[in-house]
């Protein structure tokens, strides 16, 4: 048993197992699921003809600005890549997105963990980024045959190299163990960070992309008894309601993918 | 007349499954540390009502499925859920004996100890609780065996399982 626990802990040797083993319980959780989504169906199917109205309406309306915002996006986008040569760095690339849903929260509330209904049949692969509509929410640790289990960012044991958008300084957040909070971590009492700052992740590590939002930082404590100042965040992303997610395909395992086939 | 192997094991892993389908329907927020150890109650009432069926070797496996289940580290429920048939198994005669708040008594005890196991394996892992909360499911459990031991005993009855 303690070998088991040490094997699973330390050495990762368990994966393959844990991967047959999260396929074989994926009908409890799917069934678990039911009530969740009877209730998603009735919203969806059974509704009045005035909100439908309402929302057809709205959805107009931000279909409208957004395709406002998007007009220059091609110009800019054009510009980007003219200017990015000029300075010889390599061009940004666009990820590919497959959309998941998720079907089970962890029942322990000190493990912040989804599990969605997207496994290894999909081409999800362990430490993949995971996203919602406003911003990045995670990374899958284990998959399955069809679903899979993500860390979110706000679990105790996971820790995303971010950057400050207004002025690039880079740090660590990490995840404290409440939905809500990440704590930066090591900023000196000089740094420039402000209240309100947007916390993006910075590519670092090689496991996000770059540039997907992560968090705005809501308390700047600077204790001069202390070494470093207290940063908090507030996660951008919709930790404990989005229900479809977005796994993020980066390019790099896209790439590596072809080689993995050869025998 | 008893019921056969066959019934016996399939009314033993139905009542498994439905206690782990309810350790991992989603619970509102407020709920959700004192969520009682449905599958570690189960687990009990059979080793009271089979000792000689369920045991040691049940709670592994067990233990083993609720880790996946829960995205545990392996290992972490399989152990606790040992140590916890074990407890049951060395003392069922005289708890079958015990009135019912004195089982709740014993059974708040032994939760208290799946639970304790537990934090110590999650601490080893760096996500250990920060509070004394993560008792909280012995208390919900100790209330709630009550009920757990009249649906099972009348399945089993029903059954003629012994």
């Amino acid at each position: 048993m303690v070998s088991l626990i040490a094997a699973d802990l330390r050495y990762n040797k368990l994966e393959n197992g844990r991967a047959i083993l999260d396929t074989l319980v994926a009908p409890v959780i799917w069934v678990a699921d039911i009530p969740a989504r009877l209730v998603e169906w009735q919203d969806t199917h059974i509704r009045s003809r005035g909100r439908l109205l309402e929302d057809n309406g709205r959805l107009q309306r931000e279909n409208l600005l957004l395709q406002g915002r998007s007009l220059q996006m091609a110009s800019l986008q054009a510009e980007n890549t003219r200017l990015r040569g000029l300075l010889n760095s390599t061009a940004m690339l666009r990820n590919d997105v497959l959309v998941a849903e998720l079907i089970g929260v962890s029942p322990d509330p000190m493990r912040h963990q989804l599990v969605l209904n997207k496994g290894s049949t999909e081409g999800v692969y362990v430490g993949q980024p995971l996203i919602d509509a406003d911003g990045l929410m995670g990374q899958v640790v284990e998959v399955g045959e069809v679903t899979s289990r993500v860390l979110l960012l706000t679990d105790l044991t996971h820790s995303v190299p971010v950057q400050v958008n207004r002025n690039g300084v880079r740090a660590i957040a990490e995840g404290t163990g409440s939905l809500d909070a990440l704590e930066v971590q090591h900023i000196s009492a000089t740094t420039d960070i402000r209240e309100g700052d947007l916390l993006v992740s910075s590519g670092l590590g090689g496991r996000f992309p770059v540039g997907y939002p992560i968090a705005e930082v809501v308390l700047v404590q600077r204790d001069p008894g202390q070494a470093f100042a207290r940063v908090l965040a507030r996660p951008t992303a919709a930790l404990n309601r989005s229900r479809h997610v977005l796994l993020v395909f980066t390019n790099a395992t896209e790439e590596a993918a072809p080689t993995q086939d050869l025998p | 007349m008893t019921a056969g192997n066959g019934v016996v094991f399939t009314v033993v892993v139905a009542s498994f499954l439905v206690a782990a389908l309810l350790a991992v329907v989603p619970l509102p927020e407020w709920l959700q540390w004192a969520r009682p150890e449905w599958v570690a109650l189960t687990l009990l009432y059979w080793c009271l009502a089979l000792p000689h069926r369920v045991g040691i070797f049940t709670a592994l496996l067990l233990g083993v499925l609720v880790d996946a289940l829960e995205g545990a580290v392996l290992g972490q429920n399989a152990f606790s859920l040992t140590v916890l048939a074990l407890c049951a198994l060395l003392v069922y005669q005289r708890l079958r004996v015990f009135s019912l708040w004195q089982q709740c008594g014993v059974v708040f005890v032994v939760i208290g100890l799946h639970q304790l196991i537990g934090q110590w394996v999650q601490n080893l892992e760096g996500a250990g609780a920060r509070s004394l909360l993560f008792l909280l499911p012995a208390l919900s459990s100790a209330l709630l065996w009550p009920v757990v031991l009249q649906v099972l005993r009348s399945v089993r009855r029903y059954y003629r399982i012994a």
